[in-house]
Protein backbone atom coordinates (compact mmCIF):
# COMPACT_ATOMS: atom_id res chain seq x y z
CA UNK A 1 0.00 0.00 0.00
CA UNK A 2 1.34 3.49 -0.80
CA UNK A 3 0.04 6.43 0.85
CA UNK A 4 0.27 10.44 0.07
CA UNK A 5 -0.61 13.30 2.58
CA UNK A 6 -2.73 16.24 1.37
CA UNK A 7 -0.70 18.97 2.93
CA UNK A 8 -3.42 21.84 1.60
CA UNK A 9 -6.96 21.55 0.04
CA UNK A 10 -10.25 23.18 -0.85
CA UNK A 11 -13.61 22.02 -0.61
CA UNK A 12 -13.10 21.85 -4.52
CA UNK A 13 -11.03 19.39 -4.34
CA UNK A 14 -12.45 15.71 -3.75
CA UNK A 15 -12.26 12.04 -5.02
CA UNK A 16 -14.56 11.25 -8.20
CA UNK A 17 -14.96 8.10 -10.64
CA UNK A 18 -18.00 7.56 -13.14
CA UNK A 19 -20.67 8.32 -10.41
CA UNK A 20 -23.47 6.63 -8.57
CA UNK A 21 -26.16 4.88 -11.20
CA UNK A 22 -29.36 3.10 -10.43
CA UNK A 23 -30.34 5.17 -7.09
CA UNK A 24 -31.95 8.54 -9.20
CA UNK A 25 -35.21 7.40 -8.57
CA UNK A 26 -34.08 7.30 -4.40
CA UNK A 27 -33.60 11.14 -5.22
CA UNK A 28 -29.73 10.44 -5.38
CA UNK A 29 -27.49 12.69 -7.67
CA UNK A 30 -24.83 10.94 -10.15
CA UNK A 31 -22.29 12.50 -8.84
CA UNK A 32 -18.83 11.70 -10.72
CA UNK A 33 -15.64 13.49 -12.01
CA UNK A 34 -17.29 16.34 -14.28
CA UNK A 35 -14.88 15.94 -17.03
CA UNK A 36 -15.26 12.23 -17.16
CA UNK A 37 -12.87 12.22 -20.65
CA UNK A 38 -10.30 13.70 -18.54
CA UNK A 39 -10.66 11.08 -15.91
CA UNK A 40 -10.37 8.62 -18.65
CA UNK A 41 -7.04 9.71 -20.12
CA UNK A 42 -5.41 9.91 -16.32
CA UNK A 43 -6.50 5.85 -15.86
CA UNK A 44 -5.88 4.41 -19.09
CA UNK A 45 -2.50 6.17 -18.71
CA UNK A 46 -1.84 3.71 -15.60
CA UNK A 47 -4.09 0.66 -17.16
CA UNK A 48 -6.80 1.65 -14.88
CA UNK A 49 -10.27 1.13 -15.03
CA UNK A 50 -11.07 4.10 -17.07
CA UNK A 51 -13.53 4.78 -13.89
CA UNK A 52 -10.96 4.23 -11.39
CA UNK A 53 -11.20 6.95 -8.25
CA UNK A 54 -9.36 9.68 -9.39
CA UNK A 55 -8.57 13.21 -7.20
CA UNK A 56 -10.36 16.27 -9.24
CA UNK A 57 -8.63 19.02 -7.98
CA UNK A 58 -10.53 21.97 -9.31
CA UNK A 59 -8.87 25.63 -9.53
CA UNK A 60 -5.70 24.25 -7.91
CA UNK A 61 -4.52 25.09 -4.17
CA UNK A 62 -4.17 21.71 -3.71
CA UNK A 63 -1.28 20.25 -2.49
CA UNK A 64 0.00 16.33 -1.11
CA UNK A 65 3.50 14.36 -0.25
CA UNK A 66 4.47 11.01 -0.63
CA UNK A 67 5.14 8.69 1.63
CA UNK A 68 7.50 6.47 -0.85
CA UNK A 69 8.11 6.40 -4.09
CA UNK A 70 5.50 6.14 -6.74
CA UNK A 71 3.98 6.49 -10.18
CA UNK A 72 0.92 8.35 -10.75
CA UNK A 73 -1.06 10.57 -13.73
CA UNK A 74 -2.56 13.77 -14.63
CA UNK A 75 -4.75 14.71 -17.31
CA UNK A 76 -7.01 17.56 -17.89
CA UNK A 77 -6.52 21.47 -16.91
CA UNK A 78 -2.95 23.00 -16.62
CA UNK A 79 -3.13 23.98 -12.87
CA UNK A 80 0.40 24.85 -12.88
CA UNK A 81 1.30 21.23 -10.96
CA UNK A 82 5.32 21.40 -9.78
CA UNK A 83 7.18 19.33 -8.36
CA UNK A 84 10.37 20.79 -6.36
CA UNK A 85 9.63 23.30 -8.96
CA UNK A 86 9.12 22.04 -11.86
CA UNK A 87 6.34 22.39 -13.96
CA UNK A 88 4.41 19.42 -14.76
CA UNK A 89 2.54 19.10 -18.01
CA UNK A 90 -1.19 17.27 -17.98
CA UNK A 91 -1.80 13.87 -20.40
CA UNK A 92 1.37 12.36 -18.79
CA UNK A 93 3.02 10.23 -15.98
CA UNK A 94 3.89 11.84 -12.67
CA UNK A 95 6.92 10.36 -10.70
CA UNK A 96 7.13 11.63 -7.35
CA UNK A 97 9.67 10.05 -5.03
CA UNK A 98 9.47 9.23 -1.68
CA UNK A 99 9.39 13.28 0.75
CA UNK A 100 8.28 14.93 -2.49
CA UNK A 101 4.90 17.52 -2.65
CA UNK A 102 3.49 17.76 -5.99
CA UNK A 103 1.69 21.12 -5.96
CA UNK A 104 -1.16 22.63 -8.44
CA UNK A 105 -1.21 26.73 -8.04
CA UNK A 106 -3.84 27.64 -10.33
CA UNK A 107 -5.68 27.48 -13.65
CA UNK A 108 -3.42 27.84 -16.72
CA UNK A 109 -5.35 26.23 -19.08
CA UNK A 110 -8.96 24.38 -18.01
CA UNK A 111 -10.22 24.59 -14.75
CA UNK A 112 -9.99 20.95 -13.56
CA UNK A 113 -7.17 18.40 -13.05
CA UNK A 114 -7.81 14.85 -12.70
CA UNK A 115 -4.80 12.31 -10.95
CA UNK A 116 -4.57 9.10 -11.22
CA UNK A 117 -2.95 5.98 -9.33
CA UNK A 118 -2.20 2.63 -9.80
CA UNK A 119 -5.50 0.73 -9.70
CA UNK A 120 -7.25 3.63 -8.24
CA UNK A 121 -7.23 5.39 -5.00
CA UNK A 122 -8.90 3.45 -2.21
CA UNK A 123 -12.03 5.24 -0.94
CA UNK A 124 -15.43 3.29 0.50
CA UNK A 125 -17.90 2.72 -2.48
CA UNK A 126 -21.16 4.09 -0.89
CA UNK A 127 -24.57 3.10 -3.16
CA UNK A 128 -21.43 1.49 -5.71
CA UNK A 129 -19.60 4.60 -5.92
CA UNK A 130 -16.84 6.70 -3.65
CA UNK A 131 -17.92 10.00 -5.74
CA UNK A 132 -18.09 12.94 -3.23
CA UNK A 133 -21.57 14.67 -3.17
CA UNK A 134 -21.44 17.18 -0.32
CA UNK A 135 -25.05 17.93 -0.75
CA UNK A 136 -26.21 14.20 -0.94
CA UNK A 137 -23.33 13.27 2.16
CA UNK A 138 -22.27 10.56 0.37
CA UNK A 139 -18.61 9.33 -0.83
CA UNK A 140 -15.22 10.36 -0.15
CA UNK A 141 -12.92 8.71 1.88
CA UNK A 142 -15.03 9.18 4.63
CA UNK A 143 -17.97 8.39 2.88
CA UNK A 144 -20.17 10.97 4.15
CA UNK A 145 -19.34 13.38 1.39
CA UNK A 146 -16.59 15.75 2.58
CA UNK A 147 -13.81 17.17 0.39
CA UNK A 148 -10.51 16.37 0.43
CA UNK A 149 -8.69 18.40 3.63
CA UNK A 150 -5.44 18.49 4.68
CA UNK A 151 -4.35 15.38 6.95
CA UNK A 152 -5.57 13.14 4.66
CA UNK A 153 -3.79 9.97 3.60
CA UNK A 154 -4.68 9.04 0.29
CA UNK A 155 -3.89 4.97 -0.57
CA UNK A 156 -3.19 2.97 -3.34
CA UNK A 157 -2.57 -0.41 -3.84
CA UNK A 158 -2.34 -1.40 -7.47
CA UNK A 159 1.16 -2.77 -8.91
CA UNK A 160 3.71 0.02 -10.67
CA UNK A 161 3.33 -0.64 -14.49
CA UNK A 162 5.08 1.16 -16.88
CA UNK A 163 2.93 3.88 -17.73
CA UNK A 164 1.49 4.63 -20.99
CA UNK A 165 1.78 7.71 -23.29
CA UNK A 166 -0.45 10.15 -24.83
CA UNK A 167 0.97 11.11 -27.89
CA UNK A 168 1.93 14.51 -26.76
CA UNK A 169 1.58 16.25 -30.58
CA UNK A 170 -1.88 15.41 -30.26
CA UNK A 171 -3.23 16.54 -26.73
CA UNK A 172 -6.87 16.05 -26.13
CA UNK A 173 -8.81 18.94 -26.42
CA UNK A 174 -10.35 20.53 -23.41
CA UNK A 175 -10.67 23.93 -24.86
CA UNK A 176 -13.93 25.77 -25.68
CA UNK A 177 -13.03 26.83 -29.28
CA UNK A 178 -15.28 24.37 -30.93
CA UNK A 179 -18.76 25.10 -30.52
CA UNK A 180 -20.62 22.63 -27.56
CA UNK A 181 -22.98 20.57 -28.86
CA UNK A 182 -26.59 20.38 -28.11
CA UNK A 183 -28.97 17.18 -28.73
CA UNK A 184 -31.71 19.03 -29.19
CA UNK A 185 -35.30 17.79 -27.54
CA UNK A 186 -37.29 18.04 -24.34
CA UNK A 187 -39.26 21.43 -24.86
CA UNK A 188 -37.18 22.55 -27.77
CA UNK A 189 -40.34 23.28 -29.76
CA UNK A 190 -41.88 25.70 -27.36
CA UNK A 191 -39.05 28.14 -27.46
CA UNK A 192 -39.60 30.90 -29.71
CA UNK A 193 -38.24 30.77 -33.28
CA UNK A 194 -35.92 33.67 -32.17
CA UNK A 195 -34.75 32.23 -29.47
CA UNK A 196 -33.58 28.80 -30.92
CA UNK A 197 -31.83 31.27 -34.10
CA UNK A 198 -30.38 33.13 -31.00
CA UNK A 199 -28.81 30.12 -29.13
CA UNK A 200 -27.27 28.96 -31.73
CA UNK A 201 -25.85 32.22 -33.30
CA UNK A 202 -24.72 34.22 -30.85
CA UNK A 203 -21.82 33.83 -27.94
CA UNK A 204 -22.94 32.94 -24.69
CA UNK A 205 -20.56 33.78 -21.34
CA UNK A 206 -20.02 31.34 -18.26
CA UNK A 207 -20.90 33.05 -15.51
CA UNK A 208 -19.00 33.13 -11.94
CA UNK A 209 -21.86 31.07 -10.90
CA UNK A 210 -21.08 27.81 -11.56
CA UNK A 211 -20.30 24.72 -9.88
CA UNK A 212 -20.77 20.54 -10.06
CA UNK A 213 -24.85 21.37 -10.53
CA UNK A 214 -24.79 23.23 -13.45
CA UNK A 215 -23.12 25.73 -15.09
CA UNK A 216 -24.82 29.30 -16.18
CA UNK A 217 -24.26 30.89 -19.39
CA UNK A 218 -25.08 34.55 -20.00
CA UNK A 219 -26.40 35.78 -23.31
CA UNK A 220 -29.37 36.53 -25.63
CA UNK A 221 -32.32 36.09 -23.52
CA UNK A 222 -34.54 32.72 -24.43
CA UNK A 223 -38.52 32.45 -23.96
CA UNK A 224 -40.51 29.83 -23.27
CA UNK A 225 -43.82 29.58 -24.57
CA UNK A 226 -45.22 26.43 -23.42
CA UNK A 227 -47.67 25.68 -20.79
CA UNK A 228 -46.23 25.04 -17.56
CA UNK A 229 -43.75 22.46 -16.72
CA UNK A 230 -44.36 19.50 -14.67
CA UNK A 231 -41.46 18.56 -12.89
CA UNK A 232 -39.87 15.75 -14.66
CA UNK A 233 -36.22 13.71 -14.54
CA UNK A 234 -33.62 15.79 -16.16
CA UNK A 235 -30.48 14.26 -18.35
CA UNK A 236 -26.95 14.92 -17.10
CA UNK A 237 -25.89 18.12 -19.49
CA UNK A 238 -29.68 19.03 -19.61
CA UNK A 239 -29.78 22.97 -20.50
CA UNK A 240 -32.87 24.21 -18.20
CA UNK A 241 -34.07 27.76 -18.96
CA UNK A 242 -35.70 29.36 -15.99
CA UNK A 243 -37.52 32.19 -16.27
CA UNK A 244 -34.89 35.13 -16.87
CA UNK A 245 -33.94 33.12 -19.59
CA UNK A 246 -30.54 32.62 -18.85
CA UNK A 247 -29.93 28.80 -19.56
CA UNK A 248 -27.83 26.13 -17.00
CA UNK A 249 -26.45 23.49 -18.01
CA UNK A 250 -26.39 20.56 -15.35
CA UNK A 251 -24.00 18.90 -14.30
CA UNK A 252 -22.99 15.53 -12.25
CA UNK A 253 -24.15 16.83 -9.06
CA UNK A 254 -27.91 18.02 -10.64
CA UNK A 255 -31.19 17.85 -8.63
CA UNK A 256 -32.78 14.79 -9.76
CA UNK A 257 -36.12 15.88 -10.63
CA UNK A 258 -36.30 19.73 -12.28
CA UNK A 259 -39.18 21.74 -13.42
CA UNK A 260 -38.10 24.22 -16.13
CA UNK A 261 -37.98 23.70 -19.88
CA UNK A 262 -35.34 22.45 -21.62
CA UNK A 263 -33.61 23.18 -25.04
CA UNK A 264 -32.10 19.81 -24.99
CA UNK A 265 -28.55 18.40 -23.74
CA UNK A 266 -25.34 18.78 -23.86
CA UNK A 267 -23.44 15.82 -25.51
CA UNK A 268 -21.51 14.39 -22.99
CA UNK A 269 -17.77 15.47 -24.21
CA UNK A 270 -19.06 19.12 -24.95
CA UNK A 271 -20.29 19.07 -21.09
CA UNK A 272 -16.92 17.35 -20.36
CA UNK A 273 -15.39 20.99 -22.46
CA UNK A 274 -17.68 22.67 -20.43
CA UNK A 275 -16.05 21.49 -17.05
CA UNK A 276 -13.11 22.93 -17.78
CA UNK A 277 -14.82 26.60 -18.38
CA UNK A 278 -13.66 29.41 -16.38
CA UNK A 279 -15.84 32.29 -15.74
CA UNK A 280 -16.01 34.67 -18.23
CA UNK A 281 -15.11 32.06 -21.04
CA UNK A 282 -16.89 32.14 -24.28
CA UNK A 283 -18.88 29.27 -25.85
CA UNK A 284 -21.08 28.66 -28.67
CA UNK A 285 -23.75 26.33 -28.86
CA UNK A 286 -24.60 23.80 -31.98
CA UNK A 287 -26.85 21.26 -32.54
CA UNK A 288 -26.23 17.89 -33.21
CA UNK A 289 -28.33 15.01 -34.13
CA UNK A 290 -28.25 12.33 -31.34
CA UNK A 291 -27.31 9.41 -33.31
CA UNK A 292 -24.15 11.45 -34.60
CA UNK A 293 -22.91 12.56 -31.02
CA UNK A 294 -23.63 8.91 -29.51
CA UNK A 295 -21.43 7.58 -32.64
CA UNK A 296 -18.72 10.25 -31.61
CA UNK A 297 -19.00 9.22 -28.04
CA UNK A 298 -18.47 5.50 -29.21
CA UNK A 299 -14.94 6.93 -31.12
CA UNK A 300 -13.67 8.49 -27.84
CA UNK A 301 -14.47 5.14 -25.73
CA UNK A 302 -12.87 3.33 -28.51
CA UNK A 303 -9.53 4.92 -28.44
CA UNK A 304 -9.45 3.74 -25.04
CA UNK A 305 -10.17 0.16 -25.47
CA UNK B 1 -40.27 9.27 -32.05
CA UNK B 2 -43.58 7.36 -32.55
CA UNK B 3 -45.44 7.19 -29.31
CA UNK B 4 -46.25 4.01 -27.63
CA UNK B 5 -49.91 2.36 -27.19
CA UNK B 6 -49.76 0.80 -23.68
CA UNK B 7 -53.13 -0.12 -23.12
CA UNK B 8 -56.37 0.36 -24.77
CA UNK B 9 -56.62 4.24 -25.63
CA UNK B 10 -53.46 4.82 -23.56
CA UNK B 11 -50.26 6.29 -25.64
CA UNK B 12 -47.16 7.19 -23.94
CA UNK B 13 -45.70 10.20 -26.16
CA UNK B 14 -41.44 8.96 -26.47
CA UNK B 15 -39.10 12.00 -26.34
CA UNK B 16 -35.58 11.66 -27.05
CA UNK B 17 -34.05 13.86 -24.39
CA UNK B 18 -29.78 12.81 -24.35
CA UNK B 19 -27.55 10.48 -26.36
CA UNK B 20 -28.58 7.97 -23.81
CA UNK B 21 -31.94 8.56 -22.84
CA UNK B 22 -35.70 8.54 -23.65
CA UNK B 23 -38.39 10.57 -21.95
CA UNK B 24 -41.56 8.38 -21.48
CA UNK B 25 -44.39 10.53 -21.12
CA UNK B 26 -48.18 8.63 -20.13
CA UNK B 27 -50.02 11.67 -18.82
CA UNK B 28 -50.56 15.12 -19.02
CA UNK B 29 -51.56 16.07 -15.24
CA UNK B 30 -50.71 15.27 -12.05
CA UNK B 31 -53.27 12.90 -10.71
CA UNK B 32 -52.98 10.22 -8.29
CA UNK B 33 -54.73 7.86 -10.67
CA UNK B 34 -51.36 8.36 -12.66
CA UNK B 35 -49.01 6.10 -9.68
CA UNK B 36 -50.35 2.63 -10.41
CA UNK B 37 -49.75 3.09 -14.29
CA UNK B 38 -46.41 4.41 -13.53
CA UNK B 39 -45.24 1.84 -11.00
CA UNK B 40 -46.39 -1.39 -13.69
CA UNK B 41 -44.65 0.64 -16.38
CA UNK B 42 -41.22 1.21 -14.32
CA UNK B 43 -40.97 -2.32 -13.00
CA UNK B 44 -41.77 -3.85 -16.77
CA UNK B 45 -38.93 -1.51 -18.07
CA UNK B 46 -36.55 -2.12 -15.20
CA UNK B 47 -36.94 -5.76 -16.44
CA UNK B 48 -37.20 -5.30 -20.15
CA UNK B 49 -33.79 -3.17 -20.42
CA UNK B 50 -32.33 -5.24 -17.48
CA UNK B 51 -28.57 -4.62 -17.70
CA UNK B 52 -29.08 -2.34 -20.28
CA UNK B 53 -30.68 -0.21 -17.48
CA UNK B 54 -28.26 3.08 -16.39
CA UNK B 55 -30.75 4.46 -14.50
CA UNK B 56 -35.23 5.32 -14.22
CA UNK B 57 -36.93 8.31 -12.85
CA UNK B 58 -40.29 7.96 -12.13
CA UNK B 59 -42.06 11.65 -11.98
CA UNK B 60 -45.86 12.85 -11.74
CA UNK B 61 -46.67 12.04 -15.30
CA UNK B 62 -43.33 10.57 -16.90
CA UNK B 63 -40.14 7.99 -16.79
CA UNK B 64 -37.52 9.09 -17.79
CA UNK B 65 -34.59 6.45 -18.74
CA UNK B 66 -31.43 6.38 -19.09
CA UNK B 67 -29.70 3.21 -21.10
CA UNK B 68 -26.75 2.46 -21.84
CA UNK B 69 -25.36 3.72 -25.21
CA UNK B 70 -22.79 1.13 -25.79
CA UNK B 71 -25.42 -1.76 -25.94
CA UNK B 72 -28.59 0.34 -27.64
CA UNK B 73 -29.23 3.03 -29.66
CA UNK B 74 -32.63 5.45 -29.45
CA UNK B 75 -34.27 3.04 -32.44
CA UNK B 76 -33.40 -0.40 -30.21
CA UNK B 77 -34.23 1.43 -27.17
CA UNK B 78 -37.27 2.59 -28.22
CA UNK B 79 -38.59 -0.92 -29.83
CA UNK B 80 -37.12 -2.42 -26.50
CA UNK B 81 -40.07 0.02 -24.66
CA UNK B 82 -43.20 -0.88 -26.99
CA UNK B 83 -42.63 -4.42 -26.00
CA UNK B 84 -42.19 -3.65 -22.83
CA UNK B 85 -45.51 -1.77 -22.25
CA UNK B 86 -47.50 -3.43 -24.40
CA UNK B 87 -50.28 -4.53 -22.63
CA UNK B 88 -49.80 -3.04 -19.62
CA UNK B 89 -52.23 -2.94 -16.42
CA UNK B 90 -52.19 -0.56 -13.57
CA UNK B 91 -50.13 -2.25 -10.39
CA UNK B 92 -52.71 -2.36 -7.45
CA UNK B 93 -52.09 0.60 -4.78
CA UNK B 94 -52.30 -2.21 -2.00
CA UNK B 95 -48.96 -2.90 -3.04
CA UNK B 96 -47.65 0.34 -1.45
CA UNK B 97 -46.99 0.20 2.28
CA UNK B 98 -48.91 2.86 4.66
CA UNK B 99 -47.02 5.42 7.18
CA UNK B 100 -48.27 7.15 10.18
CA UNK B 101 -46.20 10.15 10.78
CA UNK B 102 -45.94 12.06 13.87
CA UNK B 103 -45.32 16.20 13.62
CA UNK B 104 -45.60 18.88 15.87
CA UNK B 105 -47.76 21.04 14.43
CA UNK B 106 -46.58 24.71 15.96
CA UNK B 107 -45.52 28.10 14.76
CA UNK B 108 -41.63 27.82 15.73
CA UNK B 109 -41.20 25.07 14.10
CA UNK B 110 -43.93 25.55 11.09
CA UNK B 111 -44.14 29.54 10.26
CA UNK B 112 -46.45 29.18 7.54
CA UNK B 113 -48.91 27.82 10.08
CA UNK B 114 -50.86 31.23 11.70
CA UNK B 115 -50.71 32.04 7.74
CA UNK B 116 -52.35 29.20 5.95
CA UNK B 117 -54.58 28.86 8.87
CA UNK B 118 -55.90 32.43 8.51
CA UNK B 119 -56.13 32.22 4.87
CA UNK B 120 -58.06 29.13 4.71
CA UNK B 121 -60.22 30.36 6.97
CA UNK B 122 -59.94 26.97 8.88
CA UNK B 123 -58.30 28.10 12.09
CA UNK B 124 -55.26 26.49 13.15
CA UNK B 125 -56.74 23.59 14.66
CA UNK B 126 -59.06 23.03 11.43
CA UNK B 127 -55.82 23.31 9.60
CA UNK B 128 -54.39 20.62 11.16
CA UNK B 129 -57.20 18.36 11.32
CA UNK B 130 -57.72 19.11 7.72
CA UNK B 131 -53.91 18.08 7.03
CA UNK B 132 -54.60 15.14 8.82
CA UNK B 133 -57.39 13.81 7.11
CA UNK B 134 -56.43 11.86 4.41
CA UNK B 135 -53.37 9.45 3.43
CA UNK B 136 -51.57 11.32 0.66
CA UNK B 137 -50.08 8.77 -2.42
CA UNK B 138 -45.82 9.18 -2.33
CA UNK B 139 -45.45 10.53 -6.57
CA UNK B 140 -42.17 10.48 -6.35
CA UNK B 141 -38.38 11.29 -4.51
CA UNK B 142 -36.39 13.49 -6.05
CA UNK B 143 -34.86 16.86 -5.29
CA UNK B 144 -32.11 15.41 -2.75
CA UNK B 145 -32.55 12.25 -0.95
CA UNK B 146 -35.24 11.21 0.66
CA UNK B 147 -37.61 13.57 -0.57
CA UNK B 148 -41.12 12.21 -1.01
CA UNK B 149 -43.52 14.48 -3.15
CA UNK B 150 -46.93 13.69 -1.94
CA UNK B 151 -50.30 14.71 -2.29
CA UNK B 152 -52.94 15.95 -3.04
CA UNK B 153 -53.95 17.84 -0.68
CA UNK B 154 -57.61 19.53 -0.27
CA UNK B 155 -57.58 22.15 -2.86
CA UNK B 156 -58.68 24.77 0.33
CA UNK B 157 -54.86 23.92 1.54
CA UNK B 158 -53.20 24.65 -1.54
CA UNK B 159 -50.81 27.38 -1.04
CA UNK B 160 -47.92 28.90 -3.43
CA UNK B 161 -44.26 28.32 -2.76
CA UNK B 162 -42.67 31.36 -0.82
CA UNK B 163 -41.62 34.01 -3.10
CA UNK B 164 -38.18 33.84 -1.46
CA UNK B 165 -37.00 30.14 -0.59
CA UNK B 166 -35.54 29.82 2.88
CA UNK B 167 -31.74 29.57 2.88
CA UNK B 168 -31.96 26.68 5.60
CA UNK B 169 -35.37 24.68 6.22
CA UNK B 170 -34.45 22.40 9.28
CA UNK B 171 -34.45 18.77 9.02
CA UNK B 172 -38.20 16.93 9.88
CA UNK B 173 -40.17 19.90 8.59
CA UNK B 174 -43.30 19.48 7.00
CA UNK B 175 -44.35 21.50 4.37
CA UNK B 176 -47.33 22.58 1.65
CA UNK B 177 -46.01 23.43 -2.34
CA UNK B 178 -48.91 24.55 -4.26
CA UNK B 179 -51.51 20.90 -3.93
CA UNK B 180 -48.22 18.84 -3.16
CA UNK B 181 -47.33 17.95 1.02
CA UNK B 182 -43.74 16.79 2.13
CA UNK B 183 -41.27 16.42 4.18
CA UNK B 184 -37.61 17.94 4.09
CA UNK B 185 -35.32 14.73 4.85
CA UNK B 186 -32.23 17.07 5.84
CA UNK B 187 -31.16 20.81 5.66
CA UNK B 188 -31.44 22.33 2.54
CA UNK B 189 -32.74 25.30 1.06
CA UNK B 190 -36.56 25.38 0.25
CA UNK B 191 -39.19 27.56 -0.76
CA UNK B 192 -42.50 25.84 0.59
CA UNK B 193 -44.89 26.69 3.28
CA UNK B 194 -44.13 25.16 6.78
CA UNK B 195 -46.34 23.93 9.31
CA UNK B 196 -44.67 21.66 11.16
CA UNK B 197 -41.69 18.97 12.27
CA UNK B 198 -41.40 15.38 12.42
CA UNK B 199 -38.88 13.93 15.06
CA UNK B 200 -38.68 10.71 12.13
CA UNK B 201 -35.79 10.51 10.29
CA UNK B 202 -36.64 9.76 6.70
CA UNK B 203 -33.06 8.26 5.33
CA UNK B 204 -30.20 6.06 6.15
CA UNK B 205 -26.51 6.50 6.57
CA UNK B 206 -26.99 4.96 2.72
CA UNK B 207 -28.99 7.41 1.68
CA UNK B 208 -32.11 5.64 1.72
CA UNK B 209 -35.72 6.78 2.25
CA UNK B 210 -38.17 4.98 4.54
CA UNK B 211 -40.87 5.93 1.74
CA UNK B 212 -41.07 4.72 -1.68
CA UNK B 213 -43.33 5.54 -4.50
CA UNK B 214 -46.68 4.45 -4.46
CA UNK B 215 -46.51 4.55 -0.45
CA UNK B 216 -49.69 6.00 1.39
CA UNK B 217 -48.79 8.45 4.51
CA UNK B 218 -50.88 10.22 7.04
CA UNK B 219 -49.78 12.91 9.12
CA UNK B 220 -50.54 12.62 12.91
CA UNK B 221 -50.37 15.58 15.37
CA UNK B 222 -48.65 15.18 18.97
CA UNK B 223 -48.16 17.76 21.29
CA UNK B 224 -44.55 18.85 22.35
CA UNK B 225 -43.44 16.53 24.95
CA UNK B 226 -43.98 13.48 22.39
CA UNK B 227 -42.32 15.00 19.88
CA UNK B 228 -39.43 15.22 22.11
CA UNK B 229 -40.07 11.85 23.57
CA UNK B 230 -39.52 10.72 20.00
CA UNK B 231 -36.15 12.56 19.45
CA UNK B 232 -37.41 15.98 17.68
CA UNK B 233 -35.64 18.68 17.93
CA UNK B 234 -37.56 21.74 19.04
CA UNK B 235 -35.12 24.73 18.44
CA UNK B 236 -37.10 27.23 16.19
CA UNK B 237 -36.72 28.08 12.15
CA UNK B 238 -34.31 31.57 12.47
CA UNK B 239 -36.48 34.43 12.05
CA UNK B 240 -36.68 35.44 8.22
CA UNK B 241 -36.08 38.98 6.97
Amino acid sequence: MTALIVEHSTPLCSLQDGGRFGVRHLGITQGGAADWVSMGWANWLLGNPLAAAVVEVTLGQFSLRAERDCHLALAGADLEATVDGQHLLPWRSVHLRAGQTLQFKGPRAGARAYLAAPGGWLAPRVLGSCATVARDRLGGLGGRGAALAAGDRLVYRGPAREPRQVAVAQPPNISLAEPLQVVLGAQMAYFSGQSLFDAFDQTWVVDPRADRMGVRLCGPRLHYQGPPMISEGIPLGGIQVPPDGQPIVLGNDRQTIGGYPRLGALAPASLARLAQALPGDMLRLQPVVAEQARASHLRVLRQWA
Amino acid sequence: MKPINYAPGRQAQVEVVAIDGLMLRLFEAIDEANVPWLLAAAARVRGALGEALVDLVPAYTTLYVQYDLARLDAAQAHACLARALAGLAPEPVAAGQEHVVPVWYDPSVGPELPVLAARSGLGVPGLIARHCGRAYTVFALGFTPGFAFMGLVEPVLAAPRLATPRQRVPAGSVGIGERQTAIYPSVSPGGWNLLGRTPWSLVDAQGTCRFSPGDRVRFEAVGRDRFVELGGDCSPLEVRE
